[in-house]
């Protein structure tokens, strides 16, 4: 059960080469082809974030384990014989800080980050109706805090036009209700 | 072999709620492999949810309807606009496109889905055979083998799956480590709870999957490219014509087996098996420069393998509760959300579940025959929704979703913290699919290594003494140390070729 290694031939091929097949390393080429492919369908991805970002990355994951083993070793580690209940959490933590110091020296070269752009922005108005709806929620019922989302990602965040914005949102919420509330009579807060 | 069991299993599956939701489950595949943004992990976890209502059975049919009916569905996006809906999909694009171009779509879908269906329906038949043998073999794992295997596991989906290696595991020990937040089942003392009520319980699995997979999702894709919509190129007639299902035969049994065996392992999956199966025709193809130009075998292979793969990644999870990939993970989660414990006792405790799923996947791969044929049209139209307008939809849906769990805003917040959490991961290069794994089997692999301690009395030396454990072990370590092996292996090759050479 080792990872399956995509350089070597099948196993369950049935038959030996046809005569004549170049011996290519198939597989290998076919893996660079489909990485250009994704690569060519992600050129819309922003920019890589450089080295800082990686840095940046690796110090909170360190942080966390840092955090891990000062909170599990104040639960009691116990012995092998007797785990306590940090014991656990402890070993991870310290598998945590082994790597993401690994990572924060050997990763900056790492070109899978993205970095924030204005259209980053966008992320944060979405959280913040997220997060709107949520407090609103129990307070006023499901009802307008939802139309105010829809509207807001549709007219702003979708750049839908205002007409569209409109009647969807109002369509949309409306059928939640009729779903939600009238056929599987989920009791979620409503307005009346 | 006792068959009453399966044939029971039919009469599961044929009860009417059953169909339907068999029905639902992959017409929901299918539309969310045709849709650009969610994917078949993504549509799950936001569907979480729902899976309270229903019975067991219903909801496992429904769910697991929904990732293979998103092999389907990725098809038609791959052939018709060049985009990929799954990554399983990505080497269908060279041909499907090329095919496309010719105006000859039609064929491309038709081969694709007749492939899918007779890769689908040969893995099932196998899974049926193989599955009650794995887990008969597995009845006698004991704590030590489980935790092995656990770790095994996690290892594995961190090892494969695209994105750096190291802060994929980061991310599964992060995992690990949301796992024990809540009273510990031993000693009854708090862990990193800090006084809260409500973290006491621990953390439902429910809101991670759903904000990790689910609202980051949604989140990223806010940000960046609102793709812009492209017409679908025009879709003729379906039917592939003799010639074309003659040409395709070969690729169609090959890609059947290669999905299957590549589909068991944990992490390797349906990716690896579509490029595999495409691979082996292209090198036994007369004329290999047919390939990338519209050669029907080169869709005909990897979707006949995607699709054989993604059934048979249902063995490990049924058999021995080890999830193979992040959407098996959400099965798993959801299977523990009705009281099941998926594992080795699955079949003989819950014979329902068990051939109640694998046999309605029989039912799901005929409906899916069906809408990718005849009613592909529809789908195709489909296409033309705007990505801005099921944004909020999704949204939506998902945060009422998570408030009905339990009737809570506190879920709410919850949701939306583990999806800030997945968006920040994505934008740094951080997958959350081994996080959400590695949280699902986080108290398992807990568990079952302070029982073995207990059984061993302290001597972690046990656990390399057992022969499974002591295996399944081994084989962790060369996993991890795979890439310093792979490079030892590499630069031995260029000797090799030069003493051909010479």
């Amino acid at each position: 059960m080792s990872p399956p290694d995509p350089t070597r031939p099948d196993p369950t091929r049935p038959e030996p080469d046809p005569p004549g097949a170049p011996p290519l390393d198939d597989a290998d080429v076919l893996q660079a082809e489909a990485d250009r492919l994704q690569a060519e369908l992600e050129e819309a991805r922003p920019p890589h974030a450089g080295p800082y970002a990686q840095l940046g990355a690796a110090v909170v994951a360190l942080a966390a384990g840092v955090f891990g083993v000062v909170v599990s070793s104040t639960l009691g580690l116990g012995r092998l014989t007797q785990p306590g209940p940090g014991l656990w959490p402890f070993a991870i933590s310290v598998i945590i800080i082994v790597l993401s110091a690994t990572l924060a020296f050997t990763g900056r070269g790492l070109q899978d980050t993205e970095r924030f752009s204005r259209s980053s922005l966008l992320t944060v108005v979405g959280l913040v109706t997220l997060v709107g709806l949520a407090s609103l929620l129990p307070v006023i019922g499901f009802e307008i805090p939802s139309l105010l989302l829809m509207f807001v990602w549709l007219r702003w965040l979708g750049r839908e036009s205002w007409r569209s914005s409109i009647v969807i949102s109002v369509g949309a919420v409306a059928a939640f209700y009729v779903l939600f509330v009238l056929l599987l009579q989920i009791p979620l807060p409503r307005l009346i | 072999m006792d068959i009453s069991p399966i044939l029971d299993g039919f009469g599961v599956v044929l009860e009417p709620a059953n169909l339907l939701y068999c029905l639902i489950g992959v017409i929901i595949g299918m539309l969310i492999g045709v849709l650009p943004g969610l994917g078949p992990g993504a549509t799950i976890a936001i569907l979480l949810p729902i899976t309270y209502g229903i019975g067991p059975v219903s909801a496992i049919i429904m769910l697991a309807g929904i990732f293979y009916g998103a092999q389907y569905g990725g098809t038609i996006t791959s052939v018709l606009l060049r985009l990929p809906g799954e990554a399983s999909s990505v080497v269908t694009v060279f041909d499907g496109f090329a095919l496309a171009k010719q105006g000859r779509a039609g064929t491309a879908l038709g081969i694709a889905a007749i492939g899918s269906f007779v890769g689908g329906t040969v893995s099932i038949l196998a899974l049926t055979l193989v599955a009650p043998v794995v887990a008969g073999f597995a009845l006698d794992f004991g704590p030590p083998e489980y935790a092995a295997l656990g770790i095994l596991g996690v290892l594995l989906i961190s090892s494969v799956g695209n994105g750096n290696r190291l802060k994929a595991i980061i991310a599964a020990c992060v995992g690990l480590l949301l796992a024990t937040v809540g009273r510990d089942t031993f000693t009854g003392a708090e862990r990193f709870t800090f006084g809260s009520l409500n973290l006491a319980e621990g953390i439902d699995f429910i809101p991670i999957a759903m904000g990790l997979f689910g609202l980051s999702e949604i989140l990223y894709n806010l940000e960046e490219r609102h793709n812009q919509v492209h017409s679908p190129a025009k879709v003729g007639n379906v039917w592939p014509s003799r010639k074309d299902l003659g040409q395709a035969k070969g690729a169609i049994g090959r890609g059947s087996l290669i999905g299957f065996v590549l589909g068991v392992l944990p992490g390797g999956g349906a990716v690896l098996s579509s490029l595999a199966a495409y691979a082996l025709e292209k090198r036994r193809a007369k004329q290999p420069e047919r390939f990338g130009r519209g050669a029907v075998e080169g869709v005909a292979a990897p979707e006949t393998a995607n699709n054989a793969a993604a059934t048979s990644s249902f063995i490990p999870l049924l058999t021995l509760g080890i999830p193979a990939n992040a959407t098996m993970a959400l099965i798993f989660g959801a299977l523990l959300i009705q009281g099941i414990q998926p594992g080795p006792q699955l079949v003989t405790e819950h014979p329902d579940v068990f051939w109640g799923v694998i046999n309605s996947m029989y039912i799901g791969n005929i409906l899916l025959l069906i809408m990718s044929i005849p009613m592909v049209g529809v789908f195709v139209r489909i296409l033309r929704v705007r990505p801005a307008i099921l944004a909020p939809i999704t949204v939506l849906i998902t945060l009422l979703g998570a408030y009905t769990v339990n009737n809570s805003a506190y879920d709410i917040y919850l949701v939306i913290v583990f999806g800030v959490l997945g968006y920040l991961m994505k934008k740094f290069g951080f997958e959350p699919g081994p996080l959400v794994l590695a949280f699902v089997l986080g108290s398992m692999i807990e568990n079952s290594s302070r029982q073995s301690l207990l059984i061993f009395g302290g001597d972690p030396a046990g656990f390399l003494t057992r022969p499974i454990s002591g295996t399944v072990l081994a084989l962790v370590v060369i996993v991890a140390a795979w890439p310093l092996i792979r490079k030892a292996l590499r630069r031995k090759t260029p000797d090799r070729v030069e003493e051909k050479i010479t």
